[in-house]
């Protein structure tokens, strides 16, 4: 007889990770079994770069030592097998967000994917003024008056593009406030996003303040509109169950070496009604069907946005780090990852001195704690906890407008991974609690 | 000194100088010298400092950004010496000491004295440790020798010489 396998019943037979099963993680991980200036390595800069388990480095090392060749071209046994595990690698990480293979598309990372999306807008524009391509175009093109909206807390990977395509296209870029407790202010986007918004592009999870947006009700504000939706998941697709259609965006980046893959290798979310249709990011080999001198048509998704010979062995290795995450369980590493990160909230609001950023202890949010440290500046702070082997984020995180709305110039930043103990964040805790006084604060 | 939570700097030259090729303790690139300095802000107050009548001025603003550190400096030369450095800054302790001993040190120096001065700092912070800060040369600005250590750093100790260099050049 079939059992119906309840979320309930899955949870209870994946009991919740502890410290044990953290050390255990940590020994597929050798760069985190190293001392730094005389102490064990504290790795708290996650939220930066991830650490790689030796599946990932073992992945990257086979695929060179018996796979390595073009893929999509060449009809010669190693092409074949390079062009199957490149494949077999888009489908691992379409899988794991709740894609289709088809809209799949490898990128450089996740800055890549947004500047794709926002010069095939504007292109799109050209496009259809010009008669060329798919005429839903003109539906897409953003044109003067046309309006981008963003959040106050995006990193400017996701606010840089926009503002340039604002630029060049004569649209207005608007931004969604935030309130001092680092939530978004929703009364405020619904009023932010109106008639002439044609894209509605933010994050997931703030890399700053650790707030975990709405992105039911984002989406909802935008569909309503028309507009497009576009998710920057650097800080979600690593640490928790995501699932594009669910949430209904239409298109999703997110970069490989945060989420235990290599550098160099990211994912681009499209729908695939509008990944067919929009004008091509670069152009070259491996994207087209026909070329004359004159001109050419360009391949469907994901292959339309793939010029050039791709990040072969790193997409590989990205898909041997999403299967760890898979198997280790996405909302199990969420629960933990939540678990270190209100204790890191919670440690630092008792220390004096220090103020938090983003929603306080006890809030939702992310593993992660950017802080103030009252009289040092966070370039003194990194260096004092790196003296300890502590390794955190110091300066403004590629988030300038938002420390500028709060008032800072650069702060400090734990961010936790599945690899960090309860005893890494205790570690942090301790140092940081001296900090002020070494000062002479 | 209690060995409590607050482990502090050791006292000004007493601590060891760093083997090549070894990380630097923490009090060894902390030098007491930087850390009061970090705090004196000796030049600091565009504003609140007049221009010395008769000078030429050059003013200079730097920034950082990678951390955000900034310095607005200005300097008056009259004579052929420097006869006044002012500036604003907000950075981590090492910019800001640095910006201080600087204009301690360069007011009254002769203005190639000044040049020979900050090329002198240069070489030692850009030197990666290979280069010892020779104290009859660079006087307190030797203190921050244990810098050139952290490539990520070098930029904070520079900062305010390169605004001054710059501002140098138009003065001159």
């Amino acid at each position: 007889m079939a059992q119906v396998v309840t979320p309930a019943t899955l949870s209870h037979a994946a009991p919740d990770m502890d410290d044990a099963e953290v050390l255990r993680i940590r020994n597929d991980f050798p760069v985190l079994a190293q001392e730094i200036n005389g102490s064990p390595l504290v790795y708290l800069d996650s939220g930066a770069t991830s650490q790689n388990p030796l599946s990932v480095l073992e992945a990257e090392q086979e695929f060179y030592e018996q796979r390595n060749a073009a893929v999509h071209r060449g009809a010669h046994h190693l092409a074949v097998e390079a062009t199957d595990v490149f494949e077999d690698a888009r489908q691992t990480l379409a899988d794991f967000i709740g894609a289709r293979y088809e809209e799949t598309v490898w990128t450089s990372n996740a800055t890549e994917g947004l500047n794709l999306v926002a010069q095939s807008l504007a292109t799109a524009g050209l496009w259809a003024e010009r008669g060329r391509g798919d005429a839903r175009l003109s539906e897409l093109a953003v044109g003067p008056g046309d309006e981008i909206v963003v959040t106050e807390m995006e990193h400017h990977a996701n606010l840089i593009p926009w503002q340039e395509l604002a630029f060049r296209t004569g649209a207005v870029l608007r931004y969604i406030p935030i309130n001092d407790d680092g939530s978004l202010q929703m009364d405020t986007a619904a009023a932010v996003i109106g008639p002439r918004t044609r894209v509605v592009a933010f994050t997931h999870a703030s890399n700053v303040l650790g707030t975990i947006n709405p992105v039911i009700d984002l989406v909802a504000l935008a569909r309503a509109v028309g507009a497009l939706v576009v998710l920057d998941a650097c800080q979600s697709a690593p640490h928790m169950a995501l699932d594009v259609k669910a949430l209904d965006v239409d298109f999703a980046v997110f970069s490989g070496h945060k989420m235990l893959g290599p550098t160099g290798v990211g994912v681009l979310y499209g729908k695939r009604e509008l990944l067919d249709v929009l004008p091509p990011f670069l152009t070259g080999g491996s994207m087209i069907t026909t070329v004359t001198m004159e001109r050419a048509e360009f391949l469907a998704a994901p292959q339309r946005f793939e010029a050039g010979t791709q990040r072969v062995s790193q997409a590989v290795a990205l898909a041997a780090g999403a299967n760890y995450l898979s198997e280790t369980g996405l909302d199990r590493i969420h629960r933990w990852e939540t678990k270190l990160g209100q204790r890191m909230v919670a440690g630092l609001q008792d220390i004096p001195g220090i103020r938090v950023l983003g929603p306080a202890a006890g809030s939702e949010r992310i593993g992660l704690a950017a802080f103030d440290v009252a009289g040092v500046h966070a370039h003194d702070v990194g260096q004092f906890l790196d003296s300890r082997g502590i390794a955190v984020r110091v300066g403004h995180h590629c988030a300038q407008p938002l420390h500028r709305r709060l008032g800072l110039t650069a702060t400090t930043r734990a961010s936790a991974y599945l690899y960090n103990t309860t005893s890494d964040v205790d570690m942090f805790l301790d140092a940081v609690a001296g900090v002020r006084s070494y000062f002479r604060v | 000194m209690a060995a409590a939570a607050s482990p502090g700097p050791d006292s000004q030259n007493t601590v060891a100088p760093a083997q090549k090729g070894t990380a630097l303790s923490l009090d060894q690139l902390y030098q007491q010298i930087i850390l009061d300095h970090s705090k004196e802000r000796h030049g600091s107050g565009l504003s609140e400092t007049p221009v010395p009548a008769g000078a030429s001025t050059g003013s200079s603003h730097q920034l950082n950004p990678v951390c955000g550190d900034e310095v607005t400096l200005r300097l008056a030369v009259k004579e052929g010496k420097i006869a006044q450095i002012a500036w604003d800054g907000d950075g981590c302790s090492i910019s800001m000491a640095s910006a201080s001993v600087l204009s301690e040190m360069a007011e009254g120096l002769n203005v190639s004295d000044l040049r020979t001065l900050i090329d002198a700092f240069r070489d030692v912070l850009r030197s990666r440790g290979k280069i010892a800060a020779d104290p009859e040369i660079l006087g307190d600005a030797a203190a921050f020798e244990g810098v050139s250590r952290y490539a990520a750093r070098v930029k904070c100790a520079m900062i305010a010489w390169v605004a001054a260099e710059d501002s140098l050049n138009q003065a001159t």
